[in-house]
């Protein structure tokens, strides 16, 4: 270790003060658990919407109890107008795309993990990073404003399509103030997440300690890296497009609404806008959203498994060019989403064409991990088993997407439930795996108390088979052309399908339900867990190499120095171990 | 996969001395994964210069989606009208392009203070304060144009033309305005005697790519008006 500068100790003095500890701290390590615990907020709201959809879906007619509280127009009597169960779908999906899968693996665990796993004692300028988080948490109280205007939060899904989401209060419920108040926070989300990528950017650039060269960083690391550079050509795309619908919406513009669009009888005043033009600006945006949430996953799971199997992958550097390489393709992609949207035959063949090719990458990373898994003596935890259920789910997941990437078959399958099916086990339950491996695994790094493993293990086989019991069904359903959106199965051609629909709505519960393990085991933890020492797992990465919790300053006024490779395992030590810690200057001798 | 070890790492004085902030400091002098450590050089960019160049590269993005939102605009309907930009923005791509010539000159003068070949403090401080008012001008003469636009019965709404008008000034004004505020923070800093070579430094980038910025958006009003 060499000592840091006068200057660079005054760089982060100790905070002093419950606010400044606590609430306004440009700590990352306190703004990493800021977004997680923000994550975990918005997940039990999203998670809980998706509950009363999927009971509504099955006993439509049945009251849910306590409904006409949260909205006596959207659900009179407790049961659920059509237009309701939209808008609840609208918020489900924004709460969990960006509010969950943005925040907890990227910024929540990125914010934490980041800086320590390159020797610095903070990200490069702390004042944004705090900025980031306070934005960030405006944004959701901004959306979560739009449950308490009158007529309740946008129907217009969270992909905001326009005209839908550009006329205003006469395309429906929820389109007047609710949309609104929508198209606001997204514009303050990408706010926010632009300040977050810029930061991460220039930490991992300038402030990685002596001896962290970019091919000693660990997989982590680089995950997080590369998706700030995605994030922060993504957001910068999102947020002229929402400053724009917010434009077309109260200021009465034309950009994406075309002429001659009559509502209910109305003509409406605007002229020559391009609906498509929203999508194109969105989904440029939204597909890079997609690897937002998975790559920082991939990090995480590649350096869990690595410290359970107790050797390196096959090929470090394959993992993190194939990451690069889903990075820069992502941005070529998007058309996939807009394969019936009325755009030129044409593009569909060109967009199809990258999206097959961008499964060569993730393909590389899957059988990396499988290769390095054959043969090893996988330390069974709960986090390397949330981490296999995350290749699980990807591959699973993963695999309907080739289906989706071919126009023809996707003309069939677009807006059904094989859709819905397909991205939420490859983008939402493989992230949420992810974000559970994370958890059990860097907990002791971030409380200094042990979770319990028994509770975590039930916890998994709870969350797999539920899952999968959940997502599986829908694509079936969607080869039985059952459309997405629909509030109800009143239709005949739908009504043999009720009894898959019964079974998932249980299988929704239940699984839900099994997510209070986890959050008692997280709170029981975080307070009466056994105590933690500095490297509980016998891992090789900088953050191991400090206290549980970390000192504010990350390495106790100190910066380390790195003399290997982020993963020495499966070597001979001097002190007889299987491993050799980054900043262990001893060298390292094969087993 | 074993590594050779390195010589143990000397304590790099010259580096205490003057570094600012944490770790190595720079990609350009890490440790090399086969070298000697005292082979490093520790002169590195600060995290504000790169900042800066990470946050140019988000506005570039968020003008390149402008700008490809105005071209499929154009082509979506029949409603796009000529209008002639207000001859004002002439001006007031003058008074921006002489503000970017004060702030070098601003920039040279702060280096000579503060290497002590001059002692006055009033000679950068009020080049700085020069392009801070001609920055300011500069917003208000935008200001200006939209009025002009207006008094033509041009408003937000009146078509496509005249909203990508508004839409474009305004946010660059805003960005502007921002680089004001950068501007506001390098003099109160020299005045305090605080300031950075890579504050000043990471200002006048910004400054700068204010003034390219500006150029393509008129060129591109130009052009599509």
């Amino acid at each position: 270790m060499h000592d840091m500068s006068a200057h660079a100790a005054q760089h982060h003095a100790p905070p002093q003060g419950f606010i400044r500890k606590h609430v306004f701290s440009v700590d990352h390590k306190v703004i990493g658990k800021q977004y997680y615990a923000l994550a975990l907020v918005a997940v039990v709201t999203g998670m809980v919407l998706s509950w009363l959809m999927r009971i509504h879906l099955v006993w439509p007619n049945s009251p849910i109890p306590g409904l006409q509280w949260l909205s006596k127009v959207g659900a009179p009597g407790g049961i659920m107008t059509p237009e309701y169960y939209l808008q609840l779908m609208t918020m489900h999906g924004t709460i969990m795309v960006f509010f969950v899968l943005t925040t907890a693996p990227f910024a929540g665990f990125g914010n934490y993990f980041l800086p320590i796993q390159i020797g610095a004692e903070d990200m490069a300028f702390p004042r944004f990073n705090m900025m980031s988080f306070w934005v960030t948490f405006v944004a959701f109280c901004v959306l979560v404003a739009a449950f308490f205007v009158p007529e309740g939060p946008p129907l217009s899904g969270w992909t905001a399509y326009a005209p839908l989401s550009a006329v205003g209060g006469v395309a429906g419920p929820g389109q007047g103030m609710g949309q609104n108040l929508w198209g606001i926070s997204i514009a303050i989300f990408c706010i926010g997440q632009l300040l977050g990528s810029l930061n991460f950017i220039a930490t991992t650039l300038d402030l990685r300690t002596k001896g962290m060269t970019l091919g000693r960083m660990p997989i982590s690391t680089w995950a997080w890296f590369i998706t700030s550079c995605i994030g922060l050509t993504a957001f910068a795309v999102l947020l002229p497009a929402c400053i724009l619908l917010i434009l077309d919406r109260v200021a009465g513009t034309s950009f994406f609404i075309p002429a001659n669009l009559v509502i209910s009888d109305q003509i409406q005043p605007h002229s020559g806008g391009s609906p498509l033009l929203w999508q194109h600006l969105f989904w440029f945006f939204g597909h890079p959203e997609v690897y937002i949430a998975i790559v920082p996953a991939m990090g995480i799971v590649s350096h869990i498994l690595i410290n359970s199997m107790r050797k390196p992958l096959l090929s470090h550097k394959a993992v993190i060019y194939s990451m690069m390489s889903i990075g820069f393709l992502s941005y070529m992609v998007y058309g996939h989403h807009m394969f019936v949207s009325g755009m030129n035959p044409f593009s569909a063949l060109v967009f199809s064409f990258p999206t097959l090719i961008i499964t060569i990458p993730a393909t590389i990373i899957v059988l990396i991990w499988i290769g390095s898994l054959y043969g090893s003596r996988l330390q069974i935890t709960a986090a390397s088993l949330f981490a296999l259920g995350f290749i699980s789910m990807f591959v699973s997941g993963g695999v309907s997407g080739f289906f989706l990437a071919q126009p023809s078959i996707d003309i069939y399958l677009h807006a059904t439930y094989f859709v819905v099916g397909h991205f939420h086990m490859v983008m939402g339950v493989a992230a949420m795996f992810g974000i559970f491996a994370a958890t059990y695994f860097w907990f002791p790094k971030m409380t200094g108390r042990m979770m319990s493993e028994p509770l975590g293990k039930l916890h998994f086989w709870l969350s797999l088979v539920g899952t999968y019991c959940i997502f599986m069904p829908f694509h079936y359903l969607g080869l039985a052309a059952n459309v997405r959106r629909y509030s109800s199965f009143v239709n005949e051609y739908l009504q043999p399908l009720l009894p898959v629909h019964k079974f998932i709505t249980y299988a929704a519960l239940l699984t839900g339900g099994a997510q209070l393990i986890f959050l008692y085991n997280l709170i029981h933890s975080r307070f009466w867990g056994k105590p933690a020492p500095a490297n509980p797992w016998n891992c090789t990465s900088l953050e191991w190499t400090t206290p549980s919790p970390p000192p504010f300053d990350n390495f106790g006024g100190k910066h380390p120095v790195v003399y290997h490779d982020p993963y020495q395992y499966g070597v001979k030590s001097s002190t007889g171990a299987d491993y050799v810690m980054q900043d262990s200057p001893e060298e390292v001798k094969p087993a | 996969m074993a590594t050779t070890v390195h010589e143990p790492p000397k304590i790099d004085r010259r580096r205490s001395a003057d570094a600012g902030q944490s770790g190595n400091r720079g990609w350009r002098n890490l440790v090399p994964a086969d070298g000697s450590l005292r082979a490093v050089d520790d002169r590195s960019p600060e995290p504000a210069t790169t900042g800066i160049w990470v946050g140019l590269a988000a506005i570039t993005m968020s003008f390149a989606a402008f700008t490809s939102a105005l071209v499929v605009r154009q082509g979506s309907g029949m409603d796009w009208r000529h209008i002639s930009l207000p001859p004002i923005l002439y001006l007031n791509t003058l008074v921006l392009l002489a503000s970017g010539v004060t702030l070098e000159v601003a920039r040279r003068r702060v280096a000579r203070y503060a290497r002590g070949i001059s002692s006055e403090i009033a000679i950068p401080m009020s080049w700085l304060c020069l392009t801070l008012s001609l920055g300011l001008l500069f917003v208000a003469g935008q200001y200006v144009a939209w009025l002009r636009l207006r008094a033509a019965g041009l408003y937000l709404s009146t078509n496509p033309t005249s909203s990508f008008f508004y839409v474009l000034t305004a946010v660059h004004a805003l960005h502007v305005t921002g680089g004001l505020g950068g501007l506001i923070n390098v003099i109160s800093k020299l005045i305090r005697s605080v300031l950075r070579r890579s504050t000043l430094d990471a200002t006048s980038y910004y400054w700068h790519f204010m003034g390219i910025l500006w150029l393509y958006l008129l060129l591109l009003l130009w052009m599509k008006f």
